[in-house]
């Protein structure tokens, strides 16, 4: 274990490059273009190389936090403390890895698709990529918001700066929505604070596990961060920001929107709402799995007649994050009986998070690469392009295939641990969510088949390449990344799995404590 | 008494003595001198600041002049930050005045008259006191309101505010007389001790106490006593504006706070109501009155509006981590504003002064420096961590859930969410536009060095908040006694 603090390390390196960048202003403007992309390049490269250290280092027996560090940057006695505390559990640990994996790969994407601006598209990347990763480093509520609610001020440049036409209806939208769900989660936060006396998530998960939160307080709480988190998962029906900011966004801000911001949603269900709340997270399970199953079946249908090929892409990952949040939400049914199953659930969609960060955001560069060469992105406009466009083809069967879940690649490992978990909580929500696996294949292949298959009739796509050598080093790690998590999930799961454990063991004893009855028919109790 | 015991109120006797040996020299030169006044009333006004510093009780309260005028930390907290707003508004008045025609060295000895009577203000121990300063702070903000003496809008802004003014500090008067006759007394110490929980039921104090809280509220500018607030800012020449919103708005807020916290203590629960509908108001109009909103200087009357009635959760909370939020919300406040003026004041087109927000297009293309300071400044009034603007919020919300003022939390949180909707406006009309015609160059040095030292502060706050916190808390405690 090193002893140097890697996690602010990794937070804070891509601020060291946004320095840099600023600080390199010499010569013409082709020349600070090119240092500045360079300058991207090289540090998002480096932040996720040392990443990987964390990875390296982690420790997979462990269910705890892992390479915690405390900083008491004020005090005040008697008084509130503000603390910066990091740390990393098997929960959170793959979504820092995510968001430094993907950051180098949006600056790659947009080399020479981003002509305006480049130094500061390229800081406000950077910048983004700081707020990312302190978000799901930070192991204190202030920390936490800080950088959550922080994420707000480069997505909204990046979407209204470089975004297309309604670029500024969509980066209102996005903010004002997200803004409105995460305010309220701060307020719940002071209470949080008078309640259990500290905003140190570890102290917070224990005084709920051994003490608990008061029950009616609880319903309030838990509403408070469901407003947050569901805004920014999105859940149906708050959904709606999603498809206009996704369309409007530039290729790699989509990719950070889909790849690394609505893990936050999840994460924060994971972090706040079902081991701080535990009876309240029971009580509105029922109200989640409605909301995930309507999103599910509605959003793929929706999907269903899209034209617009992001747009498509945009409501096929609210239908995806909708298992998510049943996976997540399926672990309350399950502990009274199994906890083992209960596991599976939050593992399953864990692991969907991960696997639809790197789908989702190929699937988008995929768009990408078509639209900067054709400048549309209406399916109709398309068609044939397997006869112009092998590789690309090639690239985009992977992520389709992933998309639909085929086994093999990493979209079946998550929705097959997610239906398996809530099929034993609750049959029919099992049923009428794996309904939504066959309308995600129908969705998805239509596309694939409307625009890489049939004849290359149109005049203007006779022309057109295939992938160059930059787009082939862009989706090369993607693919191989797809394969490796279908075909041996348990190098992620073996890592995730112990704190997974421990969430499910540690809700169940607080259930427990507080509720004779809850061995077995915590549910029925209620 | 002996010399001795007047020490204490040295730092206001310099003031006013220096502003009137500055008038002399004034007369004496004529109008070339105003630069020569207005740079030495600014170091005037900073070393009274560190006079105040530095002959502040560091506990407790020293009392002078028959227990009318009261120093301690408390006091020394709000008057330094007086000072220096009053000083930020000189300097940022000294090039425009130039500018627009109307310097004259009377503007500065006005300010620092204005600033005695705020710094009497804050250190009033008695109504009368109290009064007294209130009313040579009026006085002299009526005349800078209407400095440009040609242009209709300034008069115009004048006299409204002279006239709207009058009538609030006439009911400030009819309440503290009312105060008196059911209590016998005007001073705050014999106040706080006569004043009961019992005299809840006692409707002259009550009639009397919120009439008080009337005048005061005009002078904070907080819903419903607002209505001269827009007018007043778009009239007044620009720099008085910045003036306006930074310095007597703290002041009032400095006196709100002793009054009602000192001899009014004990009726915590009769206030409280008040300043939670009062405080509820000023947010929401802020928030939705400022949307449609198409000068920037009315925008930013709104959107003080609105800070006001943040600042106000804090006092409704009625806690000392509550008035300490007060504190902290105003200090930020005013870097916030007075920045977010510094980059108003720099709006000139072919040597006129722009004012319509549209002006501001693609700034980001024109002036990229001047446009990040205004974006920081927007999005941290709007209250987006990690700008100083959030841990202002961030102070009085916490103390709101803390007296379980849940309600006027919500309400608070639902209003920032519409307020922030204007305040991206400015950012979308900044950088996602097509550019207007450049502004003209930077007039003058200082108006750039004020932006950048108050982003740097907005921007990197949430570093080294101690110091600040920390004086806020000290300041509090000071003011319980």
């Amino acid at each position: 274990m090193t002893s140097w603090p890697l996690l602010t390390v990794v937070t804070f390196l891509p601020l060291v490059g946004v320095l840099f960048i600023l600080a390199l202003v010499r010569g013409d403007e082709e020349a600070t273009n090119r240092n500045a992309r360079y300058m991207a390049l090289w540090t998002s490269l480096a932040t996720f190389l040392v990443s990987l250290l964390i990875w390296i280092n982690f420790d997979k027996s462990k269910a705890g936090f892992q390479f915690v560090e405390t900083l008491k940057w004020f005090e005040l006695p008697g008084n509130y403390t503000l603390t910066y505390k990091m740390g990393v559990d098997g929960i959170s640990m793959f979504f820092v890895l995510l968001a430094t994996l993907l950051t180098p790969i949006c600056v790659i994407s947009a080399w020479t698709a981003v002509k305006e601006r480049v130094r500061e598209y390229m800081i406000a990347f950077l910048v983004l990529e700081t707020l990312m990763v302190g978000t799901f480093c930070a192991l204190d509520l202030v920390t936490f918001y800080v950088f959550f609610e922080g994420v707000l001020i480069p997505m909204f440049l990046i979407i209204g700066i470089w975004g297309g036409e309604r670029r500024v209806y969509s980066a209102f939208k996005f903010v004002l929505y997200t803004l409105l769900g995460s305010i309220l989660m701060l307020l719940a936060m002071f209470a949080l604070y008078f309640q259990a006396g500290t905003t140190d998530i570890p102290a917070l998960l224990a005084f709920a596990k051994d003490k608990g939160i008061d029950a009616s307080m609880q319903t309030w709480l838990w509403l408070a961060f469901f407003a947050s988190f569901a805004v920014k998962t999105p859940m149906w029906p708050v959904h709606t920001w999603l498809p206009d900011a996704h369309v409007e966004a530039p290729t790699a801000g989509s990719v950070m929107l889909a790849g690394v911001l609505l893990k936050m949603g999840g994460y924060g269900f994971l972090r706040f709402s079902l081991p701080m709340f535990p009876e309240a997270s029971i009580y509105f399970t029922p109200l989640v799995y409605a909301l995930s199953i309507v999103a599910i079946i509605y959003t793929s249908l929706v999907a269903l007649a899209q034209e617009d090929m992001k747009k498509l892409v945009a409501y096929s990952s609210v239908a995806h994050m909708g298992f998510v949040t049943l996976g997540i939400f399926a672990a309350t049914h399950q502990i009274k009986d199994k906890a083992v199953l209960g596991e599976q659930a939050v593992q399953g969609a864990i692991f969907q998070m991960l696997s639809h960060g790197i789908v989702s955001a190929s699937l988008f560069l995929i768009v990408g690469v078509v639209y900067d060469r054709m400048h549309t992105r209406l399916i109709e406009r398309y068609g044939g392009l397997v006869h112009r466009m092998p590789k690309y083809a090639f690239v985009f069967m992977v992520m389709m295939l992933a998309s639909v879940g085929l086994p093999g690649t990493s979209g079946f490992v998550g929705e097959f641990l997610v239906l398996l978990g809530t099929f034993q909580a609750n049959v029919w929500v099992a049923v009428l969510a794996a309904s939504g696996v066959v309308l995600g294949c129908t969705y998805m292949l239509w596309l694939y088949r409307r625009v890489i298959f049939g004849q290359l009739v149109r005049a203007d796509l006779k022309t057109i390449t295939d992938l160059n050598f930059r787009e082939v080093i862009v989706f090369a790690p993607l693919v191989l990344l797809v394969i490796w998590m279908g075909v041996y999930p348990s190098s992620f799961l073996d890592v995730i799995g112990p704190s997974v454990k421990g969430l499910v063991s540690d809700f169940k004893a607080a259930i427990c404590a507080r509720d004779a009855a809850c061995f077995p028919g915590v549910v029925g109790a209620r | 008494m002996s010399w001795v015991q007047i020490v204490p109120a040295l730092p206001e006797i310099v003031l006013v003595s220096s502003a009137m040996a500055l008038l002399m020299l004034g007369v004496f030169l004529g109008e070339k001198s105003t630069r020569l006044v207005s740079w030495l009333a600014v170091i005037t006004l900073a070393w009274v600041a560190l006079l105040v510093a530095w002959l502040s009780p560091t506990t407790g309260r020293l009392l002078l002049f028959a227990d009318m005028f009261a120093v301690s930390l408390y006091a020394a907290f709000v008057k330094i930050l007086v000072l220096g707003a009053s000083a930020l508004g000189i300097v940022m008045a000294i090039g425009y005045n130039q500018r627009e025609g109307i310097a004259r060295f009377e503007f500065p000895i006005l300010i620092m008259l204005a600033t005695t009577g705020m710094m009497m203000m804050i250190s009033a121990n008695d109504l009368i006191a109290l009064y007294v300063g209130l009313e040579l702070q009026s006085l002299s903000l009526y005349v800078v309101a209407s400095f440009r003496r040609d242009s209709v809008k300034s008069t115009e802004a004048g006299l409204k505010y002279f006239v709207l003014g009058a009538l609030a500090s006439g009911m400030l008067l009819y309440g503290a007389s009312l105060v008196y006759g059911f209590t016998g007394s005007t001073n705050f110490f014999q106040l706080a001790t006569v004043l009961t929980e019992k005299d809840a039921g006692n409707v002259g104090v009550i009639i009397g106490l919120v009439f008080v809280m009337v005048g005061l509220a005009f002078k904070v500018s907080a819903f419903p006593f607002h209505m001269w607030t827009p007018d007043v800012y778009e009239g007044a020449p620009t720099p008085v504006t910045a003036f306006f919103s930074a310095a007597p708005k703290l002041a009032a807020m400095g006196l709100f706070v002793s009054v009602l916290v000192g001899p009014f203590g004990k009726l915590v629960g009769q206030w409280q109501q008040v300043l939670i509908l009062i405080s509820i108001g000023s947010m929401a109009l802020g928030a939705f009155a400022a949307i449609n909103q198409s000068n920037i200087k009315r925008l930013l009357a709104y959107s003080s509006i609105g800070h006001v009635g943040y600042a106000l959760i804090g006092l409704a909370a009625g806690t000392e981590a509550g008035y300490r939020g007060v504190l902290i919300y105003m200090a930020i406040y005013i870097a916030m504003t007075l920045g977010a003026f510094a980059v108003v004041l720099c709006m000139r087109r072919g040597g006129q002064m722009v004012e319509a927000i549209p002006d501001l297009a693609g700034l980001s293309k024109t002036r990229p420096a001047m446009a990040l300071v205004l974006l920081i400044m927007m999005f941290s009034m709007a209250g987006i961590p990690p700008l100083a603007g959030f841990w202002g919020k961030l102070y009085v919300f916490m103390a709101a859930i803390d007296a379980k003022l849940y309600t006027l939390a919500i309400l608070g949180v639902l209003a920032s969410v519409v307020a922030a909707y204007y305040y991206i406006r400015i950012v979308k009309l900044m950088y996602f536009d097509e550019p207007a015609d450049a502004f003209d160059r930077m007039p003058g040095r200082e108006l750039g060095l004020i932006q950048a030292a108050t982003a740097a502060f907005t921007l990197f706050f949430f570093l080294f908040p101690g110091p600040l916190v920390r004086a806020a808390e000290q300041a509090v405690k000071s003011l319980a006694g």
